[in-house]
């Protein structure tokens, strides 16, 4: 079916337009200059916003990871249940949602691409399954490769070629799209019950320091040529005084850029924020973070925006979230993965009221309204670490309005508002600025041709919401702009209208994208590295080799996107 | 109220609540919103409903009258009324109550009063498992109000319990009070055992028999007699302290006379 949206306000940042009034046209699922009106579906969209369809660049969605989470919280479930219908499935989960009801609740607030991070490559198959049940939208998922055992070694011998190779290898095997580094030596360490404490901490018998670790991986994909850069979860996260670590680890890659390339992601960088020496006297380091990347060109971050709410923390890195349950004293998983990886999942309640969660919400908030560009700093929660993605509306209505932040600083944490930057920053982004920070941006970071814009022979993800944005004052009316971004007036994927009006329509299925390598003389992932695996698969892991690699017939819908390694 | 046939699957009848029904002429009622199995029913579908004073500002009193063991969730958040039952009802009743009162002459499934807050819950027949515990998986147990039973109970009586009155005069199942933090279970018939297991804090009253008590019990002296809410309850009692193991300071009173193969406990003393 053709489409044609007419008359909308089209904030289109890749392509530079910013809010005029102009027609998209779209023809089997991709955009297109034009098409028949009298044979296409009108779209009057008049009044109203056109943006891409938004991008989650960080958001632990599906795997074995999320679903022990799902089983850790039966609690978690009983206050949020979605009833079937006639079109859609039911489910329940308000932190960690079914995986049906997790396509849905994106599908309606506009998105249409998810990134699911740290997924151990063990678990791949699990991963890969649940995607496959997230309906409507597009993934990715990201292998974790800063802890498996190879990469140690071969970084340790300062094997780059064979590293790369080996990464390329799993990348394929795992049907991944990129480098996931969480704490990078420390999960290791965490086997032998430590925690790595700076970037030159080296990790027990493999002896390779995380900022080995880093550096390695970061020529490794520069050397894979992959479309996005090393996804970064700093170590030290959560700890106070840890701003320093993701400054340095920043910094530690910075001679390997060449231009104005991006060559490291930090992910949820809130937390990676810290100032201070203990919990008492932990302070805002956002400061000191946005100057540094004011000031440079080759990094970019996401937010890791914490609500105040009761969610469920999950990530890979184990010392972490042991740290946490002896926090919170909750219940807890933590487990470990093999020669890959370890993981943990902590329950926890952020109280407008405790100083220190408190600070982690200023914190967020301040990255990015200090960082003067956009186009570097990306609208996340870490969903579900600072707190389910359905509050995104939320933050989004804090970003346009110092009003509407104002409102939750009064009902916080005396000491922490006294402390935190945030009632001095007036800065309130534009409807323009928000497409960026949760679709443009995203898309050129994980560098998607046909993702996050609306020119011709983008695909057409289309999100509208319906608010006039030469009527409604954002920083005044800010509760408008939170109703509007949080039911989408339609969402469109690939072509097709899948919600309207807030409320499913269509529930088709979107694909999951992954990296496939050309081979060339010197880099032959599947030939030269499965035989070597092969022998090592029986040393080293509980499985086999053949139920390791996932064919590509197993994805329900595959789209792999080929590279050329340029080694 | 009495159900217009015998229930196969679970009714979710959260919206049977005095604070529910107030204000509402007998249409509204019948219209309310019910979940029968995986089908969104109406009230009316389900039950018959008859209204014998349709006046505003009086107390609203439910009568349910016949099988409600399948229907759950009765009197949830009520916070001010009165709910009779006459006969068995399903589970969850009376969950995350804050006030009011619930009489039940009969059975009570499971959970009763699950994270009640305040209000009384009075059951003559029996109870089932957990009752005033949390919905699994939840830390939140019953923080106020009374729960007294007539009859039996069954496993996990005030689990995770921190605040309230629990009084069953029949006998409990193992499990009595565990990992609770604060309040007062008491007992008047037998438990069947693991008293206290991991519980912190608050009061066990097991004036009846017991097989034994956890090792990570630890005796503390003989008192004559125990307050609760007011009331004597004259002993002896042997009070013991735990659970250690989870360095809690929970106070667990047995009767001694009932059970005698506890006195070597007293060579501790």
């Amino acid at each position: 079916m053709d489409l044609l949206i007419k008359n909308g306000y089209v904030f289109d940042p890749l392509n530079g337009i910013d809010g005029e009034i102009m027609d998209i046209s779209v023809k089997d699922g991709v955009i297109v200059e034009k098409v028949d009106e009298h044979n296409a579906y009108v779209i009057d969209a008049s009044g109203m916003i056109v943006m891409p369809g938004g991008i989650d660049i960080h958001t632990h969605i599906a795997g074995a990871e999320v679903n022990s989470g799902r089983l850790l919280r039966p609690e978690d479930h009983v206050r949020d249940v979605e009833p079937k219908t006639p079109l859609t499935r039911s489910g329940v989960g308000y932190s960690v949602p079914s995986t049906f009801t997790t396509g849905y609740r994106y599908a309606r607030m506009g998105y249409t691409f998810l990134c699911n991070p740290s997924m151990p490559p063990l678990e791949a198959k699990h991963t890969h399954e649940e995607l496959d049940d997230t309906p409507i939208v597009d993934k990715i998922t990201y292998p974790l490769l800063g802890d498996w055992w190879f990469v140690l070694e071969y970084l340790r011998d300062r094997k780059i070629e064979e590293c790369a190779e080996h990464v390329a290898w799993m990348i394929i095997a795992t049907k991944g799209y990129a480098i996931k580094i969480v704490n990078p030596g420390g999960l290791e360490t965490w086997g032998f019950g430590g925690n790595v404490k700076s970037l030159d901490d080296p990790v027990p018998y493999f002896n390779v320091t995380p900022r080995e670790i880093i550096r390695g991986l970061c020529m490794v994909n520069k050397m894979l040529n992959l479309p996005h850069t090393i996804h970064v979860h700093t170590n030290r996260l959560g700890q106070p005084g840890n701003y320093i670590t993701t400054i340095e680890t920043m910094d530690c890659v910075k001679d390997l850029a060449t231009g104005d390339k991006l060559i490291i992601h930090i992910t949820h960088c809130q937390f990676s924020a810290f100032k201070g020496d203990s919990w008492a006297n932990m302070r805002s380091g956002a400061d000191d973070i946005s100057k540094y990347v004011n000031a440079h060109s080759h990094v970019t971050l996401d937010m890791g925006q914490v609500i105040f709410t009761d969610t469920t923390t999950m990530t890979a890195d184990g010392p972490w979230q042991y740290t946490l349950y002896g926090i919170s004293g909750n219940k807890w998983v933590n487990h470990d993965v093999e020669v890959e990886t370890s993981s943990g999942i902590v329950p926890f309640i952020y109280r407008r009221k405790n100083y220190v969660h408190a600070t982690m919400w200023a914190i967020g908030l301040e990255l990015a309204l200090l960082i003067r560009d956009p186009w570097k700093i990306y609208l996340t929660t870490d969903h579900p670490n600072g707190g389910p993605f359905t509050e995104y509306p939320k933050i989004i209505s804090w970003l346009m309005s110092k009003k509407a932040r104002e409102e939750i600083l009064k009902k916080i944490n005396r000491k922490a508002r006294a402390r935190a930057l945030l009632p001095s920053i007036d800065r309130e982004y534009t409807f323009y600025e928000i497409a960026i920070v949760t679709r443009a941006g995203q898309a050129k970071a994980l560098g998607l041709k046909r993702k996050g814009h609306l020119g011709v022979g983008a695909d057409a993800d289309i999100a509208i919401y319906n608010i006039d944005p030469r009527k409604v004052d954002p920083s005044n009316d800010y509760k408008a702009v939170q109703r509007a971004f949080s039911r989408a007036a339609y969402t469109i994927k690939s072509g097709e209208i899948v919600v309207k009006d807030g409320e499913i329509v269509n529930t088709l299925d979107g694909k999951t994208y992954w990296i496939n390598f050309e081979p060339t003389s010197q880099l032959d992932p599947l030939s030269n590295v499965a035989a070597e695996l092969k022998k090592r698969f029986r040393e080293y892991w509980t499985v086999e080799i053949e139920n390791y690699f996932i064919p590509e017939r197993y994805l329900k819908h595959s789209a792999s996107i080929t590279v050329r390694p340029g080694v | 109220m009495t159900p217009k046939y015998k229930f196969r699957v679970p009714v979710y009848a959260e919206c049977i609540s005095p604070d529910i029904f107030s204000g509402k002429s007998v249409e509204e009622i019948l219209a309310l919103k019910v979940w029968e199995g995986n089908k969104n029913r109406s009230l009316g579908d389900l039950f018959n409903v008859s209204v014998e004073k349709e006046s505003g500002e009086a107390e609203v009193v439910i009568y349910l009258s016949g099988d409600f063991i399948k229907v759950r969730r009765v009197g949830a958040n009520m916070t001010t009324g009165k709910i009779i039952v006459d006969g068995d009802i399903g589970m969850h009743l009376g969950e995350g109550m804050r006030g009011g009162e619930i009489i039940v002459n009969g059975y009570a499934d499971s959970w009763l009063g699950g994270s009640m807050k305040g209000g009384r819950i009075e059951v003559k027949g029996s109870a089932g498992d957990y009752i005033g515990a949390p919905y699994r998986g939840s830390k939140d147990g019953m923080k106020g109000g009374t729960i007294i039973i007539y009859g039996d109970a069954g496993r996990e009586v005030g689990c995770l319990m921190m605040g309230g009155l629990i009084r069953i005069y029949g006998s409990v199942k193992h499990f009595v009070g565990i990992n609770m933090v604060d309040g007062t279970i008491v007992i008047h018939g037998d438990c069947a055992g693991k008293a206290g297991g991991g519980m912190r804090g608050g009061r066990i009253i097991i004036c009846g028999h017991i097989p034994s008590i956890l090792p990570t019990f630890t005796i503390e002296d003989i008192r004559p007699s125990v307050n609760v809410d007011g009331e004597k309850i004259s002993g002896p009692f042997y009070r013991f302290v735990g659970d250690v193991s989870d360095k809690g300071e929970g106070r667990l009173f047995v009767s001694k006379e009932k059970n005698p193969h506890l006195s070597f406990y007293e060579k501790y003393l």
